[in-house]
């Protein structure tokens, strides 16, 4: 079978599990909700001063809820002995890794479409700069956040304490990647300097760790 | 092997006197700062060791991940520790000299933020190897400290933008260094190199020893479990 037909098989095997349990997509996005509430209670900003810090608000609040998703990533195979399975089956390894990198990708890019209008309607937020320049922001921005979530999440299956070891391994890794998007996020909000060159920083950022990813899963997944 | 180690030790614990004593009394005092700029020879040599230490690290896990040999492994863990400890030195030493000079304990500078994202990755490695279970610790840990030394020219570039849009207190703007204070500076260097080298050999050996052990209980408790 090919790459493409693993992935997709990967995925729709997740996305049925998560549709019959909606386990991982409840507590998210309950999560994402409660620290939304939870910042309005911390802040209490004017338009002006919420569009400054509304970048950093909302990329916090994605970081910590796609940390809630990737930590469910791998809990499941694990338990079920489906790593094993893969080990031993001829399948190529990147095909899983994929499919998981997608499927949380789709899971974090739903919740923070379903999160966005109530950070707007909390914060009174209005772009003052190009707002669709928020979607490649957003896109490339969640890809960078869960394509390394999902390769550590992998990484800390094999500690003990699993569910603390990610986030200690994710936030010091994602540092620059969190600099480009909240400062890009921040640049279209107040239009105040370009967001270009925090695009193309995390572009640059998302290519790296992608092919990182790719050429190092296999090597982790069969570690013994 | 077990005889030179104390020799070395007082030979390196005099050096580091020795240097100690050219950075305090033989330097010439600096114009502005006065005698706070003479943290500068503790702070520039940790700074520069620590820095070593991590690239060895990478070296060591890149090369772990291609012939899978414990021994480079036990280099990666020693070099990554060590490394921790003369980075948490700058860390210390750079605040303290900033509060007298710049009236400030920290900015978000560029090669302050760069080494405390620097110092945040590599303590991360050491939790994961401590918390990790089992033998593929080695093959995990190498993975984490490649991406670890993949971000490093990202963080670089990320803060130095970032730093761009926040005022900053001036750094004294370049201007060439005095000899002397460069001669003091590259001893004290040299002497912090043998200190973190003696730190590095004790370490590497006492992790191939740990290495010994956990191979001898492994077989111990293969043979008892067949038999014969």
């Amino acid at each position: 079978m090919s790459v493409l037909r693993l992935t997709t098989a990967t995925l729709a095997k997740d996305f049925r599990l998560e549709w019959r349990s909606k386990d991982a997509l409840n507590s998210m996005l309950f999560f994402a909700l409660l620290v939304v509430v939870i910042f309005s209670f911390s802040f209490d900003p004017n338009a002006e001063e919420s569009r400054r810090i509304a970048g950093g608000l909302v990329w916090v609040a994605f970081l910590f809820s796609s940390v809630v998703a990737l930590n469910q990533t791998w809990a499941r195979e694990v338990r079920n002995q489906v790593l094993d399975a893969y080990r031993i089956s001829p399948a190529p390894s990147n095909a899983l890794f994929l499919a998981k990198v997608i499927g949380n990708f789709l899971f974090v890019a739903l919740i923070e479409l379903l999160t966005t209008p109530l950070f707007i309607a909390f914060y009174k937020l209005r772009a003052v700069g190009p707002a669709w320049q928020l979607f490649p922001v957003a896109a490339l921005g969640t890809w960078a956040l869960v394509v390394n979530g999902t390769f550590f999440a992998a990484v800390s299956i094999r500690t003990r304490s699993r569910e603390i070891m990610l986030p200690l391994l994710l936030f010091p890794i994602s540092i620059p990647a969190i600099i480009a998007m909240v400062s890009a996020t921040t640049a279209i909000l107040t239009a105040e300097y370009s967001a270009r060159f925090w695009i193309v920083l995390l572009l640059t950022y998302d290519v790296i760790f992608t092919v990182a990813c790719l050429l190092l899963f296999e090597t982790v997944l069969n570690a013994e | 092997m077990k005889r030179i180690f104390p020799i070395l030790a007082v030979l390196t614990g005099a050096f580091l006197s020795y240097a100690l004593y050219l950075a305090l009394v033989v330097a010439p005092t600096e114009q502005t700062m006065g005698d706070v700029q003479r943290i500068f020879y503790y702070h520039v040599p940790s700074a520069w060791t620590a820095f070593l230490l991590f690239a060895i690290n990478f070296v060591a896990s890149v090369v772990y991940l291609v012939r899978r040999n414990p021994a480079v492994d036990a280099i990666a863990v020693t070099s990554a520790e060590v490394g921790v400890v003369f980075c948490t030195i700058v860390l210390i030493t750079g605040p303290l000299w900033a509060r007298p000079v710049w009236g400030i304990w920290w900015t978000w500078d560029i090669r302050l933020t760069s080494t405390l994202v620097l110092w945040l990755m590599y303590v991360a490695y050491l939790i994961l190897r401590r918390f990790s279970t089992g033998g593929q610790t080695p093959v995990i840990a190498a993975a984490v400290a490649v991406f670890a030394a993949l971000d490093v020219p990202l963080v670089y570039f990320s803060i130095r933008l970032f730093r761009t849009q926040h005022p900053q207190p001036v750094i004294g703007s370049g201007g060439s260094i005095d000899p002397r204070m460069l001669h003091v500076l590259l001893m004290n260097w040299y002497a912090f190199l043998c200190l973190a080298a003696l730190m590095f050999w004790s370490r590497y050996r006492l992790e191939i020893l740990q290495q010994q052990l956990d191979e001898a209980e492994g077989l111990e408790s293969l043979e008892m479990r067949s038999p014969r």
